[in-house]
Parts: structure tokens; sequence; C-alpha cells
């Protein structure tokens, strides 16, 4: 889709590197090479080019001047998942993801682009993402798609044949799209739930095991939260994932959290800064920040790895800007993840989770592990749910390939980890892989579906799961209107 | 970028895709884990087959080019750094593991393998593969025997050059050679074996080796010990020796190095103590459990704050986990991170601990220690930045006075990093002048056209360098070539 790099570009390039890139980081990496083993394209390809040490030293040949940049480097650059596996390993601590992303800006910066690739970029980056009227109406579509009969129409006729295998197999694992109504009128703030603990007595011997006690009353106690939290919905997740938030903000409230959802958040910016729009990831970085601080809460819950990941890099996005970077680094430093804040609030200790036997397995999102640095807190969360069976998965921690919209981008190297992951998933056979972030989730799907096995197993996202092992219980005893509390909506 | 009937014939050789002469390819084959130490290859050749290297040794005989054979790039001597251009040769696709022999207790493998996945692949079916560099993860095999690799089980078991057998090599006129054999005893001539191992690729290139294995030990224990000052620590090393005590692994930590690997791995080490010493045996449970009984109890006369033993097997694998990524996790600290490994007697550990912190503060430089212990093959670790040239030549000095101490204490420049590029100006002081013409006696004889890792192991008197970048160093004669391409 890109020309070849002029001179006058690479200069330009070359200057914006001496600019963006941090000398300092550039010289962090030692050059140990342990990175190489954690490095999902090095793992596939085996070319030191295509590792974290190889484009470091690409980033630091053009820094220095030692090496002019050139379209292979580009696309040694455009190659990295930026699943930032690397990170966690490197013992000297380099922050990579960081070079690369700056790395990335001060090429897209500097190159000019294909009329194509210049409309697909401000379709995506100007008018899509930032604007979540937008991406309601464009979900609102795929949901015309599915419920017209389109969808049948053309799986039947073969006319689906015209897109690439990756776009084919997507469209028919997308979820299906909730209607425009619930998707426009979302909750703004929500009242924990509270089970009222049955007396001392009772609960002498055992633990609190109050979901399963019939006769635990219920009340929305507002004055007295466990915890307050705002809640950061994502705008594919409040659209296209609709279900999952909804259960993401039900567990919240069981686990005593008053939930606050500022109705101006804006898409978190992760998709821009992938793609090298630094400016435009910081306009929406400033939005949410803005959204954000006026809320009392020092918690922000995500439930999406790879937003919860960007939020948490607004501080470096920012830290240049006197303005904003103090704000910056306040609002990222108030972001966790679901399973952290359920942990934190004693959801394992308030609720007897179980679930009908089955094997479960999780796929860590990249973003999440690497980035916000949670590993265990879903694995303990799954590992408490009474009639699973766990099993690890090898490799849980090597990305999947879904990578944003890499796998749209990348099919060569998308399927093919894809494919790896999937034979990993088949020696342990589990009826469900569990994971934490949407892109992960239709990657697996994709997975699943590649090699037949939609009948053996299925792909879900944790709070949909975590929810069902609750309400199993809860259902008996709660009409689904009682229990899903809102106290106040707004039309967006 | 290689000539262009050079490079048809290399394709010619292995292929089209196994051809790499891109700038984005130069530069990934342009370093290694040396410091300052960077300089392009014309181009990277990876073969299939020992067949493969003998054709391209003998192109490159005909066309003059110098060969650096490579694995993974993890050389701490700028061994695989190409100072003098030419073909880097990489082993990426020669991975395979060819023969597990159960009745000979041998391995034979392609020297790609992974170092720790020949550990896993013969553990896994009840043999043990002692070598263990901290790189084993990343390096593989072919480097390892190249490099002579010791490794965290070196005190007990030995280093890569104890399990080698036998060997194929290719030599610079294009023989092929094959050393030894599956033989327990071979005294047939001159130990060949042992004269290719640790040659940093100057002599021949492996393309196969047979490598020993042994049965595994059948337990383990490992012990933390945490002392207030770091003497404490050097002395105990030397009382387990002498209380005739070999244990598997004895690694010392000094304080920062200490603070540096906590903060990566999260293994719960005392941060606020001065040193610590991180002690494994193995073998019968009996033997295993007196030995450790009685190392605690020295640690605890040389004035160990407190000996802890690890619970379960995983968290003794976290904690030398944690060690592994000492080096690396130094470079938290500065930008730069220089590291020797000067060796000495063990009986003068605690000697040289002493120099080295005397050194530190006589040049004002932070220095992390961290090490062998046991095998009194210590990791002095400079933290420091190449861009400070003032820093640096203090830098330059302070080894040289750690290179120069540890000889006089009966040690060596190297213990396993091996003398690459970096540490030539000194592998005179350790083996002096006739060391050097025998050694060079053997490379022209074997290599009179100085085409195998040229610029390694020695160089002109007027060269000094430990990597940091001072003249008449290697890198600026990076500069210069990376200048010219």
């Amino acid at each position: 889709m890109s020309r070849v790099t002029t001179d006058a570009e690479r200069n330009a390039i070359q200057q914006a590197f001496r600019q963006k890139l941090d000398e300092d980081e550039l010289l962090n990496c030692m050059r140990c090479g342990f990175c190489l083993p954690a490095c999902p394209t090095y793992i596939m390809t085996k070319q030191e080019a295509a590792s974290p040490r190889g484009r470091i030293a690409l980033m630091k040949g053009v820094y220095d001047g030692t090496i002019a940049y050139d379209d292979d480097i580009g696309r040694q650059l455009d190659l990295c998942l930026g699943c930032r596996a690397c990170e966690t390993a490197c013992p000297s601590g380099v922050k990579y993801g960081h070079l690369l992303e700056n790395a990335r800006s001060a090429i897209n910066e500097n190159k000019r682009k294909t009329l194509k690739e210049k409309a697909i970029r401000k379709l995506t980056f100007k008018d899509l993402f930032p604007n979540q009227k937008r991406m309601r109406q464009v979900t609102g579509l795929v949901r015309l798609y599915q419920k017209s009969g389109l969808k049948k129409l053309a799986e039947a006729t073969g006319a689906i044949n015209i897109l690439p295998e990756t776009l084919r197999t997507m469209q028919s694992i997308l979820p299906e799209i909730p209607d425009a109504k619930a998707m426009r009128e979302r909750p703004v703030h929500l009242a924990p739930i509270f089970v009222d603990r049955p007396s001392a007595a009772e609960t002498a011997t055992t633990h609190a095991n109050i979901a399963t006690n019939e006769e635990a009353p219920i009340n929305h106690n507002a004055e007295n939260p466990v915890k307050r939290v705002a809640f950061f919905a994502g705008c594919l997740m409040d659209t296209m994932f609709l279900k999952t938030n909804e259960a993401t903000l039900k567990l919240l409230q069981l686990s005593g959290c008053e939930i606050f959802i500022p109705p101006d958040q804006a898409c978190c910016g992760a998709l821009h800064g992938h793609s090298g729009e630094a400016a435009g990831a910081r306009e929406l970085a400033k939005r949410n920040i803005e959204a954000f601080e006026k809320l009392d809460c020092d918690t922000i819950v995500t439930n999406a790895g790879g937003c919860g990941a960007y939020l948490i890099d607004y501080a470096h996005l920012l830290a240049d800007d006197p303005e904003w970077s103090e704000r910056a680094a306040r609002f990222s430093s108030c972001i966790k993840d679901l399973s952290e804040v359920l942990l934190e609030c004693g959801f394992l200790e308030k609720y007897h989770l179980s679930l009908p036997n089955q094997v479960v397995t999780f796929q860590d999102s990249c973003h999440l592990r690497n980035v916000m640095q949670s590993a265990t807190a879903p694995r303990r969360l799954l590992q408490a749910i009474d009639g699973i069976t766990y099993r690890e998965l090898k490799e849980a921690d090597v990305c999947c390939g879904s990578a944003g919209i890499y796998n749209l981008l990348h099919e060569d190297m998308a399927t093919s980890l894809i494919d790896r992951k999937m034979v990993h998933v088949q020696d342990i056979m589990p009826h469900v892989i569990v994971t934490a972030n949407p892109g992960c989730l239709l990657q697996m799907k994709f997975g699943i579906k590649r090699r037949g096995l939609e009948s053996k197993m299925e792909a879900v996202h944790i709070a949909d799961l975590l929810l069902k092992s609750v309400s199993a219980q809860m259902e008996k005893r709660v009409d689904s209107q009682s229990f899903w509390v809102m106290n106040e909506s707004r039309r967006r | 970028m290689l000539d262009k009937a050079f490079k048809e014939k290399l394709m010619a050789i292995v292929g089209q895709d196994n051809v790499l002469d891109s700038k984005e390819n130069q530069v990934a084959f342009s370093y290694d884990a040396t410091p300052g130490f960077q300089s392009l290859p014309d181009a990277v050749v990876f073969p299939g087959s020992t067949e493969d290297v003998q054709a391209i040794v003998k192109l490159c005989r005909e066309m003059k080019t110098p060969i650096v054979p490579r694995g993974s790039g993890t050389n701490l001597s700028a061994g695989t750094c190409p100072v003098q251009g030419g073909i880097v040769l990489s082993f990426q696709r020669m991975d395979q593991i060819l023969e597990l022999d159960e009745e000979n207790l041998t391995l034979t493998v392609q020297p790609g393998v992974v170092t720790q996945k020949i550990c896993e692949y013969v553990e896994a079916r009840g043999f043990f593969y002692p070598p263990d560099p901290s790189s084993m993860k990343i390096s593989t095999i072919g480097g390892n025997i190249m490099e002579n690799s010791g490794g965290l089980r070196g005190l007990k078991y030995g280093v890569t050059r104890d399990y080698v057998l036998g060997l194929t090599v290719v030599l610079a006129n294009g023989d092929i050679l094959h050393t030894g054999g599956k033989l327990a005893k071979d005294v047939a001539g001159y130990d060949l074996t042992r004269l290719m191992v640790g040659s940093e690729g100057t002599l021949g290139i492996v393309t196969e080796a047979i490598l020993k294995l042994v049965p595994p030990p059948p337990s383990k224990m490992t012990i933390l010990s945490v002392y207030e000052s770091m003497d404490d620590a050097a002395e105990t090393v030397s009382a387990i020796i002498a209380a005739k005590i070999i244990p598997a692994t004895l690694e010392f930590l000094d304080r920062a190095t200490i603070e540096v690997v906590e903060d990566y791995a999260h293994v719960g080490l005392p941060t606020e103590a001065a040193a610590i010493l991180l002690i494994e045996q193995d073998g019968d449970p009996e033997v295993v459990k007196r030995d450790i009984q009685q190392i605690a109890d020295i640690c605890r006369k040389h004035g160990a704050r407190s000996v802890q033993t690890a619970q379960t097997a995983e968290e003794a694998q976290a904690l030398l986990t944690a060690r592994r990524a000492a080096l690396s996790a130094c470079a938290r600290k500065r930008p730069t991170t220089i590291l020797e490994d000067a060796t000495v007697p063990r009986s003068k550990v605690a000697d040289m601990v002493k120099a080295i912190n005397r050194i530190a503060e006589k040049y004002q430089l932070t220095i992390c220690t961290f090490g062998h212990a046991g095998d009194g093959n210590l990791h002095p670790t400079v933290l420091t930045d190449v861009r400070d040239q003032d820093e640096m030549a203090r830098v330059e000095k302070a080894f040289q006075e750690i290179f120069a101490t540890a000889i006089e204490l009966g040690g060596t420049i190297t213990g396993e990093h091996g003398v690459g590029a970096m540490k030539a100006p000194y592998l005179k002081w350790k083996i002096g002048d006739s060391g050097i013409r025998t050694m060079q006696a053997i490379k022209t004889a074997l290599d009179p056209d100085n085409l195998l890792n040229p610029g390694k192991l020695f160089v002109p008197d007027h060269a000094n360098s430990v990597g940091t970048g001072n003249p008449a160093s290697a890198p600026t004669q990076t500069a210069e070539r990376m200048m010219k391409k």
C-alpha cells in the first residue's frame, strides 16, 4: 500500500527518530537476547531482524545515522505485533513498546501515503473510532447484515468468498450485535448490590457461602459501597460486546462496587497509537482524562487488556506536555483490570462459584499480562470455580495473532500464530477458552472455527463466564430485573 | 552488499532465501551481547548441512572473505561481532537433535540447537546434560562449544568442554574433520576435540557434536545465605571448598546486584543485605541433606545473618532463574553495562572481592559483582555510560587493574566468556609471549589466510579495549566500517 521511500523522506524520518526516540532507552538494550524466545515473530521466523533486539538495533541504527531508513526497516517495524512480551522477558527493563510507538509515529508523519491509505486512515482514525455514535452506526450495520438475512444469503450463494479468508471467517464469528436502543441507553451510575451475609452462627463452620444461602436478603445499599469505581466502557466493548460490558458491571455491583460510567468518555486511542497516529491518540487521551478526573474515584476498571494497557500508557503519551503530564500520570495510576478489582473486593469470599463439570483454560491478553502485569488474577478467579478443571495452555503468554487489527493487515503471520496456538489448545482440549480482551476473543473463535472445533469448545470473555458461575445460584432467587439495577441512564 | 557473482554462488549452495544482505539484515547480524562492538557483515548465510558449510568455506577461501560463525549472538567478548566484515554463518537451520544413544549415554546434535532444549530433551528421557550458561534459554550448543561456556553448575560438573566427546568440523581448507567419538577413552593422537572446544570459531566450524550425558541427580536442595558484609560471604565460599564440600552451585551476589535482580524477578531477595550466596547441592538425598547441613553451619559460622532453604523445586528454580538474569538486570541502572569475568583460584575469592571494591572506589565507578564464586569466577560489572568519555577512560583503567590483580592472584582474564575482540589486548598478560606464539602457530597452521573469525584472540599490541570505545579499539574501526558501507 505504501510507496517506496524517497531520499527527502529518509532524512525527515531520521530527524524525527532523533526527536522522538529516547536515546537512554535505546542504549538500555544491552543485546543479551533474553527477549528472543519471548517474541512471537522471532519464534515464527527465526530472523534476528524480526526480534525485539533486532528491531531496537534497527531503530538505533537509524537514530545514530549509521544506516539510512529504508522500506525493509519500515516493514520489519510493522511486522511487530506490539504484544510487548519482550518487556516482560527483559531483565534490563527496556520500554520497547514506547520505542516502537515513537518510531512508527516518526515514520508515519514523514512518509507520504497513497490516496487509498490516506482515505482509510482518515476513515478509521478520525471518523470512526473517536466517535462513539458512528461506532454504534457501523456496528448497527453489522446487526442489519446479521438479522436481515443478508448474512445467510451471502454465505449460501458463495458471495462471501470475495472476502479474504480472515475477514470471511471473522464476519461469521462476530457476536450478535445488540439493537440500537440497547447500545444508546447506557447506564452512567450504578449502585452496589449486597447480598446480606448470614449471621455469624450460620457461617461458623465454613466460609460465607452467601450466594447459595436461600434466605440471604438482597439490598442495594449505596451508602456504603465496598469501593467506588469508574468504568471505562471502550468503543467496541460498548457496542459489539455490550453483553460482556453488562456482565462486567453486574460482577462489580455484586462485589459491592458503586460504579460511575462517565458518558463523555472516548475510545482509548490504542489503535491510533499502535498505527503511528500519535496526535489522534493524544487527543483521545485528553478527552478521557477530562471525563474521568471529574469523578472522585481512585480506580478505573477496564475489561479489555488492550484498552487498559493503553490507558496506563497515557502517562508516557503525554509525558512531554506540561499541562497534561501530571494529570495523565494520575489517570494512569487508577487503571485496573476487572479481575484485580474483583479479587480486591473479596469477590471470591463473597460468592461460591460453580459451573457444570468442564475443562477451562486461559489465553492471556498480551497487554493485560505484559503491560498491566496481571496474569495470576484471572487464573485465580477461574480456578476458584467449582466444577471446572483448569488446564494451563502451553504458550498462553504468546500472542494469538489478533493484536488489534494486525490479523487483518498481516494475515499470514497472524494465521500462523493462531494455528500454532490451536495445536497447543488441542493438546489439552478445553471446553472453554477464556480470554480478557475482545481481539483475543475473536481470534480464538477464529482459531476454533479454522480447526472445525465449534462443536467441542467455545471462547468466552472472563466476565461472561464468571457471571454465569455466580448466577447459576443467583438466578434461582432474583429475577433479572431487580438484579440489574440501573440508577440512572442517559441517552448517548 | 555482496558482489553479485559471489552472492549468486552462495545462493547456488544454500538456496536463494538463505543468503541475506539487505541493510536490515546486515544491522541485525552486526552485534552480539558485548557493549561497544558493532560492525556490519557483508551478508548472512544460513547453511543447512555440513556439505553446505564446506562449500561456503571453499568459496570464501577463493574470495578471501572472512567467515564468522554465529549461534544466537549472546557472546560477551565480541566473539561473534564481524569486526572485519565478511560472511556471518548462522546455524539457525541446523537445529536438530540427531540421536540419543541410551546405551552409550551420548546425544548427537547439530550446532544450532538451543542449549535449554537439549537439557529439557534429555531430562524428559531420564538423562542429564549439566552445562547451564545463564544464556541457555537463548544460546546454542554450537556457540557454547566454540566458547567453552560455563554456567551455574560448573563447580561440581565442569564446563562445556567436559561434555563434548566428538565433533564434526569444517576446516579453513575445506576439509571435513571428525574428532573423538562415542568413547569414554581415546588417546589416538592430539586431542583435537579439546583444541576445537573454546577456539572461538578461529580454527574451524563445528557442524555436529557428540555430547556426553550423565545420570540425573536423584535430589537437590537449594539454600540462600544472607550476609551483612561482603567479606563474610566471600570467606564463606573459601571455607566451604576448604571443608572439602563441592556443591553443584555456589553463586555470589552483592547488594547492587541483589537490588536489580529483585527489581526484575520479584523472588523475594533481601535487598538490604550486603551480599547473598545461592547454594545448591544435588545427589543422593542423604548426602544432599548432610552437605547442606554442613554448608549451612559454615555459613552461620562465617557471619550469615540467615540461612533459608527453598521449600519447593519451583522456589529453587525461581532463585536460579533470577540469578541468570543478573547481568541484564544490571542494565536497569545505567545506560551501559560492561562486565568482565576475571577468575581466580577459589581460595582467593575473598581477596578478589576486596580488590574489586577497592578499585571501584579508586576510579569512582559503580561496580556490581556477582558470579560463580565457587569457581573463583566473578563477574564484576561496571554500570556506566558510553557517552561519558571521562568515565569510560576510568572504566578502562579499572578493568586493567582488575585483570592485573586477577593474574597476580594466580587467576585469568576470562573464566568463561572468551577472549574475542574485547579481551584480545589482554591475552598476552595471561599467557605471555610464548603462549601467544604457540597459539598463533596453531592458528596459522590451520587457517593461514586468517579467514575464520579474524580479529579475535590476537590483535596488534597497541589495541586496547574492554569495549569502552577508546582509541584503537574495535568500536572505532566499526565507525569507519559503518561509514564505508
